[in-house]
């Protein structure tokens, strides 16, 4: 199924829920990963709205991305408790570890990093997200690992 | 001051009034009126930067902030409504810190190059900073900014430079609220907002449809005019009236001296009310252009190369050779061709020296190819020539019925006013045979769409008449106290005949029955509703009996005579109501009455000291057949041009050719020159005094800005010709002819350039009946008393699609052309449109080999051209479309002779056609480029005018 047609589904599913638009771009992204520039005029179209609203929701917010992810999506909390706990320097070590910074790819490829305001987690801070499985008390080595695995 | 005071959130509108305190005044408001806008009532203007009063208000620039006594913290001006009894201050020391801190932020990421800014002297951040006394700025330059954004110079007509930009939003909520695209957006967040056309695309690449409204919008120099930019700011304003369309924009000419600088939309203007579209705010360049002819000139015959000559000697030629001609071939062998683009009081002195000094009726004006069934179709129904409502009235519509126009192409700006009425809940129906942008564009989409063929007109509506009256949905209280009982019985047993149910005539009209009943419903059940047309009802065989269809409609669901309701052409040209009003139709006198009438004849034969015809005169396409039969040998012809606009131009060249003395009138060396023994150069709407009347008869006034180019206004030419000829005529300005048309039109009488001055526009009929005018028609009662409803059967047209000629080709005007493209093709607008385009259904396409791009070949029976295809779903199968803005087109090298049974408009909007994919221009289109070459060099080559 090519881009296309996978979010001429979705739009078509779900087009006459109230407020689609943020539903409709959550599962595009869902789905894709991303939200390909191709979508934009589709999405426009089905709830007949301008492709510059489209792309203003789209931009406005941090989580939709516009190009496609890595492998694997690293989320590391940037919260309050975890920044209290050794959040911080989690993040600069995952920054280096992958050579990139937030809302950038791995030198590898391999991984995509994102920073997240709040897991839910906070009794057990810091807390991290690899692709869509948390992880409690973290700290560098545990997240070496995790990574290793990962590749 | 030559810029409007703004308010900052818009009027409101209320029954109930609130007194408040500013500043220790005291004012009274209607309620919901902001405190921002009370206060600039009361003379006290509050800082702002996002609120501007054509636009809701919108509470970010944080810079209105005022005190109210007795409320905590300094809430906005523009979102906070006034209330009984609030004590408001703008000023205090805590106001002025707090707006200084936020000015500094603002100015802290903004270029400090006022002094050579193309916004100085025209730039609310600057006056802001002055107002608020900014001294300083703590921040600094050197941290992040916006300074070197590049700018976007995609719109040949202004310039976006994100440089200067202080994200108020004002662009965004103007193409929103105002124009109803929906072009713009802020694209992310925060520090890195910034103002997207599309999707971050520059703004020809967008779905902007270029009508001004975010640059009028822009408080800085981000979103600017390029003339402005070349020319610095202008000096004084003029304030005068549009001449493309029917909807006739009010524009402020700003100037410096007598060159114009820009239009810019008149927020006083009562049919656009500060609204502008991409003609009338930009494509005025045409008016210096190279092209623009300067000097009389006369020639034998159209072989020879033009002579320039003084204008005594072309008007006296001109002169001599219409004698010549009457003494050679009778009285009656000439006539004149009035021009909906010039003023009512051009128009009325042409008609007025065709009878008077020519001695004849062979008077006709454009409209004879546009609207001339809506003059007829309206007189027989309701009693007057002409639409039933304001523009305004569209506000209160709850169903809006679009039949055959493309009010987003041809009337732009009443289409935003229509599309605001749409997203705030009225229901529209569209009948077309295509799938118009209004079907379905942002926020707006049709109820229901009837894309019925081409001709079927009244089979639709005879089949949305049987609904209303079998299903019982017809107003029968409003027929009986308004309408001829035994006319309404006749009809409502005609439309209930079987053969006119919706189930019968979806054969002829391949509008699903049931569409067509849910959308009889609608429109007889859904509230006040309202009937839009335009040209796809008038430009066919059955063009008068589909107008008087839509008034059987309107009258039978008692949807007249109130706001929201009506019967509204829209008319095309600037002044093709006003042409019609005029007299310029060979049997009708100045306010439609007809030269037969002895009382009336009499009055004007009084008045003009000659006795006058009592029969009506030729039509238009009649002077071309008396021309080839040899009867008719000279003509008049004053800012139209037959030679391209009307149908089957081969047979309309042949009888040009055989004319002896043709006169053109134009500003530039149009079409129909090329066949000229005179011509005569015409003045813009710049260079003259006089009055247009839109579509919905507001009459308003064009102002002089500039000085004729060519010497004359239209006006004092036609007057030298009269002279000339022996008739006198000797008006000192265009508002003495106005005394002269209220003194002798009932319908007028009250009109004069006083009180045009006095009110800035006026609607007729204005008379001691309605010294102000008359925004509604038929109010209480028709102009002729009772409405009369009339049979209307359809008959299908003669143009029948056959084996040979498969198809049909139905034409209309595309958003940046105007008619025959002679002042847009010479602007900038050619940016958007450089060719006329054959649009064809993909399966149309495909049968026939046909991708887009392709040269086709159109052929009908009167002949054949070619065009390039644009394969488009937009079209249904077995349709074909065209624009008829290029002369090297040929568009109407196929149309044929078909016309109106009653009027003789030509049936423009159905030609049987078959297209077939070909290699470039035809053999017609090839030896008119030849003829056009050599006879624009018989023209002597003019000086830029620059």
């Amino acid at each position: 199924m090519t881009h296309e047609e996978t979010v001429t589904m979705i739009v078509e599913e779900m087009r006459s829920l109230p407020g689609a638009m943020l539903p409709i771009l959550h599962a595009i992204q869902d789905r894709l990963g991303y939200v390909p520039k191709e979508a934009v005029p589709i999405v426009a179209k089905g709830l007949n709205v301008s492709r510059a609203e489209v792309h203003g929701v789209l931009t406005y917010y941090h989580h939709f991305r516009q190009d496609p992810p890595a492998l694997h999506m690293l989320h590391i909390c940037r919260a309050e408790s975890c920044q209290a706990v050794g959040g911080d320097a989690l993040a600069e070590h995952a920054k280096n570890a992958l050579g990139c910074d937030f809302h950038g790819i791995s030198g590898d490829g391999s991984f995509s990093l994102e920073p997240v305001y709040c897991l839910g987690l906070c009794a057990s801070s810091p807390a991290i997200m690899l692709d869509g499985e948390v992880h409690a008390r973290m700290d560098s080595e545990k997240l070496d690992s995790l990574l290793e695995e990962g590749k | 001051m030559i810029r409007d005071t703004d308010f900052g959130t818009p009027a409101k509108i209320s029954d109930r009034s609130v007194t408040l305190e500013i500043d220790g005044n005291r004012i009274t408001v209607p309620e919901g009126t902001s405190i921002m806008r009370a206060a600039g009532l009361a003379g006290t203007g509050i800082p702002k930067l996002c609120a501007t009063e054509s636009l809701e208000s919108f509470g970010s620039c944080r810079l209105c902030l005022v005190e109210v006594e007795g409320r905590r913290g300094y809430p906005a001006s523009c979102t906070t409504p006034a209330e009984e009894g609030m004590k408001v201050k703008t000023q205090s020391d805590n106001l002025a810190r707090i707006r200084r801190g936020v000015m500094e932020l603002y100015i802290s990421d903004h270029p400090l190059d006022c002094l050579t800014c193309s916004a100085n002297g025209d730039c609310e951040l600057q006056d802001m900073a002055g107002q608020v006394g900014l001294r300083e700025v703590r921040y600094g330059y050197e941290g992040a900014n916006h300074l070197g954004d590049e700018k976007d110079e995609s719109n040949p007509y202004f310039s976006y430079d994100p440089s200067k930009c202080i994200v108020c939003n004002r662009c965004v909520r103007a193409c929103e609220e105002v124009q109803g695209t929906f072009a713009l957006t802020i694209s992310k967040r925060g520090f890195d907002s910034r103002v997207s056309p599309g999707e971050d695309q520059s703004f020809m690449d967008s779905e902007c449809v270029s009508c001004g409204a975010c640059v009028e919008a822009c408080p800085t120099a981000t979103l600017s005019e390029k003339s402005v930019i070349g020319m610095g700011q202008p000096e004084h304003a003029v304030v005068t009236t549009c001449a493309y369309c029917g909807v006739g924009c009010s524009f402020r000419a700003e100037m410096k001296g007598s060159e114009l600088v820009r239009m810019v939309p008149h927020k006083e203007g009562l049919a656009n009310h500060g609204h502008s579209c991409v003609k009338g705010r930009f494509a005025w360049g045409y008016a210096t252009h190279k092209d623009r002819m300067l000097s009389p000139m006369i020639r034998k015959k159209n072989t020879d190369p033009w002579v320039e000559v003084s204008w005594e000697t072309a008007i006296n030629h001109a002169a001599s050779e219409f004698r010549r001609i009457q003494q050679k071939y009778g009285k009656n062998s000439i006539g004149g061709i009035t021009s909906s683009r010039c003023t009512n009081e051009e128009t009325y002195l042409v008609q007025k020296m065709v009878r008077a000094a020519f001695g004849n009726n062979n008077v006709d004006t454009c409209a004879r190819v546009c609207h001339s069934p809506t003059g007829y179709g309206l007189k027989q129904t309701l009693g007057e020539s002409a639409g039933t409502q304001t523009f305004d009235s569209v506000l209160k519509s709850d169903v809006i019925m679009v039949i055959g126009a493309n009010p987003t192409d041809g009337h732009p700006v009443f289409a935003s006013l229509m599309k605001k009425r749409l997203r705030a809940g009225a229901k529209l129906i569209v009948a077309d045979p295509r799938t118009i942008d209004l079907v379905k564009s942002p926020h707006v989409e049709a109820v229901h769409h009837l894309k019925l063929r081409p001709g079927t007109n009244v089979a639709l509506a005879n089949s949305l008449a049987h609904v209303i009256v079998v299903e019982n949905l017809f107003d029968e209280a409003f027929v009986a106290a308004r309408c001829e009982k035994k006319a309404f019985d006749e009809w409502r047993q005609f439309v209930s005949n079987p053969e006119n149910s919706p189930e019968e005539m979806e054969k002829a009209t391949g509008v699903p029955a049931m569409e067509v009943r849910r959308a009889a419903r609608l429109y007889a059940k859904g509230g006040n509703a309202a009937i839009y047309y335009g040209l796809g009802v008038t430009e066919h065989e059955q063009g008068s009996t589909m107008v008087m269809a839509i008034a059987n409609l309107a009258m039978a669901t008692g949807n007249i005579g109130r706001e929201g309701v009506g019967v509204n052409p829209l008319r095309g040209q600037n002044n093709v109501q006003g042409s019609c009003d005029m007299g310029s139709f060979p049997h009708e006198f100045p306010g439609y009455r007809h030269v037969s009438d002895d009382s009336v004849r009499h009055l004007f034969e009084k008045e003009w000291g000659v006795s006058l015809q009592n029969e009506p005169g030729l039509r238009i396409p009649n002077m071309f057949d008396a021309a080839l039969d040899g009867s008719f040998m000279g003509l008049y012809c004053q800012g139209e041009d037959i030679a391209q606009s009307d149908p089957n131009v081969k047979h309309v060249s042949a009888a040009l050719s055989k004319m002896e003395c043709i006169v053109v009138q134009d500003i530039f060396l149009n079409e129909t020159a090329k066949y000229a023994h005179v011509f005569l150069p015409g003045s813009s709407f710049l260079e003259k005094n006089g009055t247009f009347t839109n579509a919905e008869r507001r009459i308003s006034r064009v102002r002089k800005v500039m000085p004729a180019k060519a010497g004359l206004e239209d006006w004092e030419a036609t007057m030298a010709l009269s002279n000339a000829l022996g008739y006198p005529m000797n008006y000192g300005h265009p508002s003495e002819i106005m005394d002269e048309i209220a003194s002798l039109t009932p319908t007028f009488s009250g009109v004069s350039y006083e009180k045009l001055e006095r009110l800035g526009s006026i609607q007729w009929p204005c008379n001691d009946h309605a010294p102000m005018g008359t925004p509604v028609m038929h109010v209480g009662e028709f102009v002729r008393g009772r409405g009369r409803f009339i049979i209307t059967r359809y008959v299908p047209t003669e143009e029948k699609v056959t084996r040979r000629y498969p198809l049909i080709l139905t034409t209309g005007r595309i958003l940046s052309q105007y008619n025959v493209g002679a002042q847009t093709r010479r602007t900038e607008n050619v940016a958007w449109h450089q060719e006329d385009l054959l649009e064809i259904h993909p399966v149309d396409a495909e049968d026939r080999g046909i991708v887009d791009g392709d040269w086709a070949l159109v052929s009908s029976r009167a002949g054949e051209t070619s065009l390039r295809a644009k394969v488009t779903e937009r079209m249904q199968p077995g349709v074909v479309y065209t624009t008829f803005h290029f002369p090297d087109s040929g568009v109407n090298v196929v149309t044929t002779e078909n016309s109106d049974w009653a009027t003789n408009c030509p049936e423009y909007k159905v030609t049987a056609v078959e297209v077939k994919k070909t290699h470039g221009p035809s053999e017609w289109q090839k030896k008119h480029k030849r003829f056009s070459h050599e006879q624009e060099a018989f023209a002597i080559t003019k000086e830029s005018l620059a």
